[in-house]
């Protein structure tokens, strides 16, 4: 797996790891330029004792969250490279991968490890919930209506609204808080695939025990509903949520606050107008700011997420080559 | 008083024989109801112009009543040969029933129909002898009778009709003496009988036997090997004391095998009063026969006899003369007078028969220089027998024989029209071919294990070993135990009711490019052997977990014949079936343990595509299609109409950040 960025603590970096190469020095350079083009956040942050101090960002993604991010891909990668091996397994490609991952036996086996791992996110996600509820909301009524709520709330259908008339020319672009809709809508994607996925797919891994109870032909409708879903889940993950999170052109070739947990300064204030406004009107800003990491962390973080995106546009091709070209 | 009780008595016992044996005098029960035989002459004897049509021929049907009275069948009315005469009819227009000699002459017809003459005749061989052939018809006359044409003196005569040089029998059929009616009447048998009028000298029938003619290979024949001592010593009863001098007496009862038969010596059909001193031993032979460089004055082929390769031959003990046949020991040279080329079937008479309706020997007939004769494959004086590892005849030995002439390119490949190609490459490297070549397992099947060695047909002749009708059998001689299941499967043609033509083991074994069936190749290629014909199915069957893995290229997965059977295959209604509703579930815990009837109740061929069929498979689809379609158009709209917007953003930004480096 990608080392994890976050396992160094801002005050373990050495003066040695600082120096910012030509390469991190162009993606580095806005956030550092917001800073010294006199953002409302000062130099007291910084360390004063650091020769070429690295420059200040917003923290977006607790750790916990980039972890199960990082496993998620990892899983979902697997679970859609081995289970569409079965779904397309007349195309050539669909043989190749099999034997890759060392036959359908052996993929089947990696299949049910990456669903055991993506449950597993899933449970730490809901057990995070759990905790942050009692820690920091008090109450499932303050964390579910809270003003940082996952839910859909009046605000998203005015900003939906407001966003296809941005993109009509009619309004301009709506202020944007700290999720929006479409972040809504991919965290229940998530939610709903891991239902419908994973509840089927618990049928098709235990056959037997299954028809103990329920007719035979379920299998089938199981194995539709899970086939189907999954290539839902695969292609929506793999090119609306590749465009809107790393592909559209502002964020284009990729957004790493995903995998940093932070983002420039100036990015985010363009990015989330609302929530930066509202974090500057409640003084809460500075507490968010932390150091950029150092540029062999980002290098390490671009390769396995380049790795990801590459992946995922493959399996897309893929699919688009079994679905159009291939089909018999 | 005795007397009407005896006539009692004779009335009771007719009357029984009549009701309760009216079989075996057919001719004699029907007679009592028949018109006399003056009835029929009324007819038959009074016009000589009456006819009749048969066979496209018009066969005269005058019979002149004093032939008949002179005969020996004189006191025999005319219904009693000519049975099946319906009184109610006359005159009869519908052609009699054949007249059946047997009927009375029961043991001889038995006789008969056994020989050689009474099996071509069954064969429908137009040239086969029946009765009338020799007796005639309604002129029959006892054989004491010295007009009878079967009368001691002129039985050489009745014979010769067919057996004399020349005529249709010796030129088309088998028959391996030359020149029999001429050579007879010069050997001291014919003197006797036919200059001499000694109606005991023997005639044909003699030696032959009248009615049980048998080809000299029959160990049942008066003329077999084993037979002819005893044959000769019928007439020529104590000819031992003749031959003390060479053989010791008892020896020819006891140990005839062992003893060189009479016509060794003898040669039949010549026998002449001489002493054969030197007799025709293969010394004789070698005299010539024995220096390298001897010539064929005519061709000049070399005819050198090499007599070391002849001692380990399985001909060793069989004299020249014997496969040379037609040499004559009184000449100087006696084999100038051979005019036949050596004839196998002499001896191997019945492989002779396989080998002439063989598609080899039809073209041999039609002398074709292609066709192989028996030296082709088993060579000539250094033969050796097909267990012999040496003989180009052992199994192993068999395909490169074969391949002699079948190999891609040979004579008999290239007059080969059909689809097999590369037979011989194809067979070596087929589950035969490497257990024989490979494994040297001589049981292995082989060319001629399926071929035949002398009945080779091309398979689109139904002789063949190896037609569509007879595949299973020809399989079945080895595989005996799957042949016993495809029998009972519903692809064998006795169980499965169909116009389309159902499947032989070739069509999913191929013919010579057989392989294991644990093979992978093999046992994944189910699009081209079951699909082949049963093409939906198949395609249903992909379109499933099992049909997916196999499609993956892994055997670890339900194949057809898994589930329905690989030659055993029933249909499911069948309750033998193993997917009957008794066996279904047996059949899915063969692989998953513990597997209910519900469990049974997966559709292994369910396809989404079938609504009528499978409507629930069929609605959870296009629900699922719709879901995908609804959401990606969603997705996609929302992203193509963000996508200049962002555009914008993003040259605005860039723009941005160039005045602040260009400021900078």
């Amino acid at each position: 797996m990608t080392p994890e960025p976050s396992a160094r603590p801002p005050e373990d970096r050495g003066p040695e790891s600082g120096a910012p190469e030509p390469s991190a020095a162009a993606s580095a350079a806005p956030a550092a330029s917001t800073v010294q083009a006199g953002a409302p956040v000062g130099q007291a942050v910084g360390e004063p004792a650091r020769a070429l101090p690295l420059p200040l960002q917003y923290r977006r993604f607790t750790r916990l969250n980039r972890v199960q991010h990082v496993v998620m891909i990892v899983s979902f990668m697997t679970l859609a490279l081995t289970g569409l091996t079965l779904k397309f397994s007349y195309t050539g490609w669909a043989r190749v991968l099999s034997r890759m991952f060392g036959g359908f036996e052996s993929a089947g086996y990696v299949h049910r490890v990456g669903a055991i791992l993506l449950i597993i996110t899933f449970a730490t996600h809901i057990t995070d919930l759990v905790l942050r509820k009692s820690r920091d909301y008090g109450s499932w009524a303050k964390l579910i209506f809270g003003p940082d709520t996952m839910m859909f709330t009046r605000r998203d259908l005015s900003e939906f609204v407001g966003s296809i008339l941005w993109f009509l020319g009619k309004a301009p672009r709506p202020r944007y808080g700290r999720w929006t809709y479409w972040e809504k809508f991919d965290y229940f994607a998530v939610f709903w695939g891991m239902m419908v996925i994973g509840s089927t797919g618990l049928v098709l891994w235990f056959p037997v025990l299954f028809t103990t109870v329920f007719p035979g032909w379920m299998i089938n409708i199981a194995t539709i509903i899970h086939s189907d879903e999954a290539l839902l889940a695969v292609g929506f993950i793999f090119t609306v949520h590749f465009f809107n999170t790393h592909l559209r052109p502002e964020k284009f070739p990729m957004d790493l606050v995903i995998f940093t947990g932070q983002m420039p300064i100036r990015e985010f204030r363009e990015d989330k107008p609302g929530e930066f406004e509202d974090l500057v009107r409640t003084g809460r800003l500075e507490s968010r700011l932390v150091e950029a990491y150092p540029p062999i962390v980002i290098r390490t973080i671009r390769a396995f997420a380049w790795t990801a995106l590459t992946v995922g546009t493959l399996i897309v091709l893929w699919i688009i080559y079994a679905m159009v070209f291939a089909y018999r | 008083m005795l007397g009407k009780r005896l006539r009692i008595l004779g009335f009771l016992a007719a009357t029984l024989i009549l009701t309760l044996a009216p079989g075996t005098v057919p001719g004699r029960a029907r007679a009592a109801e028949g018109p006399a035989s003056e009835d029929c002459l009324a007819c038959h004897g009074d016009d000589e112009t009456i006819s009749m049509e048969r066979g496209g021929k018009s066969v005269s049907l005058y019979v002149h009543a004093n032939v008949l009275k002179g005969s020996a069948h004189a006191g025999l009315a005319c219904v009693q040969c000519h049975a099946g005469f319906d009184p109610d009819e006359v005159p009869h227009k519908e052609p009699m029933t054949k007249v059946d000699c047997g009927s009375c002459h029961e043991a001889i017809k038995a006789q008969h129909s056994r020989s050689l003459h009474g099996k071509a005749l069954e064969r429908g061989d137009p040239l086969a002898p029946g009765c009338k052939t020799c007796h005639g018809t309604h002129d029959v006359l006892p054989v004491k009778d010295p007009r009878s044409p079967v009368s001691a003196l002129k039985v050489p005569f009745l014979c010769g009709r067919c057996h004399q040089e020349g005529a249709p029998v010796q030129r088309q059929r088998v028959i391996h003496q030359d020149h029999i009616l001429e050579n007879f009447s010069e050997s001291i048998h014919g003197e006797g009988l036919l200059r001499k009028g000694l109606v005991v000298a023997p005639n044909c029938a003699s030696c032959h036997t009248p009615h049980s003619i048998l080809p000299h290979t029959d160990p049942a024949s008066s003329i077999a090997r084993q037979n002819i001592a005893a044959t000769c010593t019928k007439c020529h009863a104590a000819i031992e004391e003749v031959h003390r001098k060479v053989i010791r007496g008892e020896l020819w009862e006891k140990k005839a095998n062992v003893l060189p038969a009479c016509v060794d010596c003898h040669q039949p059909h010549k026998v002449r009063k001489v002493f054969y001193d030197q007799g025709m031993a293969d010394k004789d032979c070698m005299r010539c026969h024995a220096d390298p460089g001897i010539k064929a004055g005519s061709d000049g082929r070399p005819l050198f006899v090499d007599t070391s390769k002849m001692t380990g031959s399985r001909h060793a003990k069989i004299a020249c003369s014997q496969c040379h046949s037609g040499v004559n020991a009184s000449r100087l040279r006696p084999c100038e007078t051979i005019t036949q080329e050596v004839d196998c079937s002499s001896c191997h008479a019945a492989t002779g028969q396989e080998y002439q309706a063989s598609v080899h020997g039809r073209l041999a007939a039609k002398k074709n220089p292609d066709a192989p004769t028996c030296k082709e494959c088993h060579g000539t004086h250094g033969i050796l027998g097909k267990v012999d590892p040496a003989s180009s005849t052992f199994p192993t030995a068999v395909p490169t024989l074969c391949a002699r002439c079948h190999r891609e390119g040979e004579k008999a490949a290239r007059r080969y029209k059909g689809t097999q190609h590369d037979i011989i490459e194809h067979y070596t490297e087929s589950i035969h071919g490497k257990g024989l070549m490979k494994s040297g397992l001589t049981v292995t099947a082989m060319c001629t294990s399926c071929h035949t060695a002398h009945s080779v047909l091309p398979k689109t002749d139904p002789a063949s070993t190896v037609n569509r009708a007879n595949i299973p059998a020809t399989c079945g001689r080895c595989h005996h135990g799957i042949e016993d299941q495809f029998r009972k499967s519903i692809h064998a043609t006795q169980v499965g009711k169909t116009k389309k033509e159902l499947p032989i083991c070739s069509d999913c074994h191929t013919a010579h490019t057989i392989t294991r069936t644990d093979d992978a190749g093999f046992m994944l290629d189910l699009r081209t052997k079951c699909g082949r014909c049963h093409e939906e199915i198949a395609k249903t069957y992909f379109d499933t977990y099992h049909g997916k893995v196999s499609q993956l290229g892994y055997t670890k997965t339900a194949k057809c014949y898994d589930c329905h059977g690989a030659h055993d295959v029933l249909p499911p209604s069948d309750p033998k079936s193993h997917l009957s509703h008794a066996n279904v579930v047996q059949t899915c815990q063969k692989c998953h343990v513990g597997a209910t009837r519900k469990f049974a109740g997966y559709l292994t061929h369910a396809t989404h595509h079938d609504r009528k069929k499978y409507p629930v498979l069929f609605w959870t689809f296009w629900g699922m299609v719709s879901l995908l379609i609804g959401t990606f158009t969603i997705g996609g709209i929302h992203t193509l109409l963000w996508l200049p917007r962002a555009l914008e953003l993003r040259r605005a930004r860039d723009k941005e950040e160039g005045q602040e480096t260009h400021d900078a």
